[in-house]
């Protein structure tokens, strides 16, 4: 008989370990149906009628975060035959308390006591047998990372799913409540005998998820507020006060901890999180992650891949090979420039992937992201973002797509998706030679123009934050910052390559065929046109990609570079932003370019009739939406095609936006521009900003008043 | 009555009274801190905010606008 067994446990617990070191290679990664947040499942090894599904990392059952309402929903609607709960021996009270909550769902758990070698090290004991006893489920020590224990775990947990029974309820509330739960229970209708404790308990919370599960919710106002009014409190802290005090009593019968001071943790921590220390070892880590990740190996690697991997063996193994077999032009364009590259350009990004991702994987499993959060907090608060953005601003100033991908480190939807939107205003790697050209072309190549750009780059996250922020689509409670702070692990190396290799296989399949197909289409555009008046192959100035950018010239007439040329080089920046210099290069009919050069003065002189409207060229291709291999990756990231395009309406709306008013004020000031229709756009432009930006969140007095009506009742 | 975010580092202190509503007082009580708790506060982040607690025996961290929430003696 074939089961279906869900492992549930807290995030820090070695789920990810336990559920590696359970399923081996047998797994598969995907959606829970609906949301971003990940579901990962996969057969036992050596038993192929056993299936394991990871539920994500969890506190609790509360109604309040995707994750936990993703796994509740699974657990009461999909009734796996039984529950593996991994608890962390070495923080047991806190873990105990999920436990509290999956062994009234009437599915049989077995509990799986990990890191049992660090609680045997420290000196502390749990008596097992008790605690079996006491909580009416069987109980396993393990080690998930020295992979002990785990096939008695298993053995334990396919047993209690094949065995076909329910779990047995021990635990009792205070007789107060008790006897409310029982009054609850009789209004049930339509609802399975063993999950009647598990409805009648949300009933009582007042859970605001539930009544999407129940088919008919009974009335139990007057049996909540009895009890409410009886004990003084809320009903939802009613019952979590009393879970934790059973806990409490579990854990003077059944845990020993031998006090002995500092654990080596707490001494590591003393030192990386001190008030002093904390962030100059912070700047020390972050610059070895950027430098190796971003600027040298990374580097390096990606440069290897594209130029000589792709550029020379594959891409000119196979011009020379087709030019041999006297292949037509076209034929050649579409294998080596569509097809080669278009593959190359996903792959061209894997390795750095695979090194951002091997950082980020050591920085999460030692403990040491979530003091990055705890340091950084302050910070990414004051625009609406928590401490954990911080790493993808960090890695998008190299590369937007791990910088995108790297948001999967934050674990509030809302944050992740605001932190992807904005993240890419963040100049990265390919924009610094637009940046050098416009520099080049303006200001005689000056050095500072970079420097201001990030700034600007930074100032634009801030503000799209704050303004998003105030968004009915960001609206609702903010997320509580109240995070676990980790004991210090050494990571597990397997761990850590298997969880890269996850990454970048997710990142191939799904944005690599997104912009494969991209990188084909404008392949295309900027190689085929008319001229002579037949269809064919074409040089750049006569591609379809020139009629497009002169048919939608117009649109940039306010942001003073209207020309085809500018255009054209802007559309060209969409797949890739270095695109910009190379299309400009082709366009003053110098061919390839790699950088400004005096003979292209004259050129662009024509491309933009005046400096500002250079700036505001710049600024607007800086800060529109990022490059097809970013847009495809947040297009797969980001969790629905509404939310996308919202995010590339957004970017492309806000880079306009800027760009005009840079121009047309700008302009104005420095006396290239006269004053005029465009002038008055600008300043009402710039005056929605303000009032966007300053204007109070309609959503925070919403929810004020609701609470404060909520705390007068 | 004093909250949880006047109370200086190194010391500890027991929880008397969660106010606030909804998704984060569940949190914070979700993540341990009751009635009748006792917290360690043990440092505060460089930018001298949030606060490092430990409670029930592990470590926390908590905003101190969300502190101010915990009452506590």
């Amino acid at each position: 008989m074939a089961v279906i067994i869900a492992l549930a446990g807290n995030p820090n617990s070695g789920k990810t370990t336990l559920f590696n070191a359970l399923t081996g290679s047998n797994q598969y990664v995907g959606n829970w149906p609906g949301v971003t947040v990940e579901q990962k499942g996969g057969k036992l090894k050596g038993q192929s009628d056993v299936e394991i599904m990871d539920l994500p990392g969890i506190y609790s059952l509360s109604p309040y975060t995707l994750e936990e309402v993703v796994a509740r929903k699974y657990l009461v609607e999909e009734r796996p035959d039984a529950i593996l709960n991994i608890v962390d021996g070495t923080n047991l009270e806190r873990n105990l308390y999920l436990s509290t909550q999956l062994l009234e769902l009437g599915i049989p758990v077995v509990l799986a006591i990990n890191m049992m070698d660090l609680v045997k090290k420290n000196g502390d004991e749990i008596n097992i047998s008790k605690l079996s006893k006491e909580l009416g489920c069987e109980v396993v020590e393990i080690s998930a990372l020295k992979g002990t224990g785990i096939k008695e775990a298993t053995d334990a947990v396919v047993k209690a799913a094949k065995s076909g029974q329910s779990q047995r309820i021990v635990h009792k509330f205070d007789k107060t409540v008790e006897s409310a739960l029982e009054e609850i229970e009789g209004m049930l209708t339509g609802v399975k005998e063993d999950q009647k404790r598990y409805f009648a308990i949300k009933l009582f919370e007042g859970d605001e998820k539930i009544s999407e599960q129940l088919k008919s919710m009974p009335d139990v106002s007057t049996v909540v507020k009895r009890v409410e009014d009886a004990m003084d409190d809320d009903a939802e802290s009613i019952i979590t006060n009393e879970r934790y005090t059973y806990i409490a009593s579990l854990m003077s019968k059944c845990y020993k901890k031998v006090n002995k001071g500092l654990t080596v943790s707490d001494r590591i921590d003393r030192i990386v999180t001190n008030r002093i220390l904390a962030l100059p070892i912070f700047v020390v880590i972050m610059f070895i992650v950027y430098y190796i990740a971003v600027s040298t190996i990374g580097t390096v690697v990606t440069d290897w891949t594209n130029d000589v991997l792709f550029g020379e063996w594959i891409q000119g193994g196979a011009e020379s090979l087709l030019e041999s077999v006297g292949a037509s032009d076209w034929v050649i364009s579409l294998v080596v420039d569509g097809i080669l590259g278009g593959i190359a350009a996903p792959i061209g990004f894997a390795p750095q992937m695979a090194i951002v991702f091997f950082f980020l994987s050591i920085l999460e499993d030692c403990g040491y992201m979530a003091r990055v959060a705890f340091i950084m907090d302050r910070i990414f608060r004051r625009f609406g973002l928590s401490g954990r953005s911080f790493i993808p601003f960090l890695i998008s100033s190299g590369c937007g797509v791990p910088g995108i991908m790297s948001t999967r480190t934050i674990e509030n939807e809302k944050d992740r998706r605001m932190t992807m939107m904005t993240t890419c205003s963040i100049p990265c790697g390919a924009k610094l030679p637009v940046i050098a050209l416009i520099a080049g072309y303006l200001l005689d190549g000056a050095w500072w123009l970079a420097p201001v750009m990030y700034f600007v780059g930074i100032a634009v996250v801030v503000i799209s934050c704050i303004i998003l922020k105030k968004m009915r689509a960001f609206a609702g409670d903010p997320a509580p910052f109240v995070i676990e702070l980790p004991q210090y692990h050494v990571p597990s190396i397997k761990g850590v390559l298997m969880h890269v290799w996850e990454r970048v296989w997710a990142f191939l399949k799904k944005a690599g065929t997104i912009l494969f197909l991209c990188c084909v289409v404008m392949w295309f555009l900027a190689s085929f046109g008319f001229s002579d008046g037949a269809f064919g192959l074409v040089e750049t100035e006569d591609s379809l990609l020139r009629y497009i950018g002169g048919a939608i010239a117009w649109i940039f007439v306010p942001l003073g570079f209207g020309t085809w040329q500018a255009v054209a080089s802007s559309l060209s920046g969409f797949v890739t932003k270095e695109g910009i210099l190379s299309t400009m290069g082709v366009l003053a009919g110098l061919g390839e370019v790699e950088e400004y050069e005096l003979s292209m003065h004259d050129q662009f002189a024509a491309f933009f009739p005046t400096g500002i409207a250079a700036v505001s060229f710049l600024i607007f291709n800086l800060f529109d939406s990022p490059c097809l291999a970013a847009l495809s990756t947040m297009a797969k990231e980001i969790g629905g095609r509404k939310k996308f395009w919202f995010a590339v309406l957004f970017q492309n709306v806000s880079a306009y936006c800027l760009a005009l008013v840079v121009y047309q004020i700008g302009g104005l000031i420095l006396g290239e521009v006269a004053f005029g229709v465009g002038t008055v756009a600008a300043v009402i432009v710039l005056a929605g900003i303000l009032y966007l930006l300053f204007r109070p969140d309609p959503n925070k007095k919403a929810s004020n008043i609701a609470a404060n009506a909520k705390q007068a009742a | 009555m004093q909250t949880l975010k006047e109370v200086p580092v190194g010391s500890t202190v027991t929880v008397v009274k969660l106010n606030g509503t909804g998704a984060l007082k569940r949190r914070i009580m979700d993540m341990g801190i009751t009635k009748g708790t006792q917290i360690y506060v043990r440092k505060v982040a460089p930018l001298g905010d949030p606060v490092e607690i430990t409670v029930r025996g592990y470590e926390l961290s908590l905003r101190r606008d969300d502190a101010q929430m915990i009452e506590v003696q």
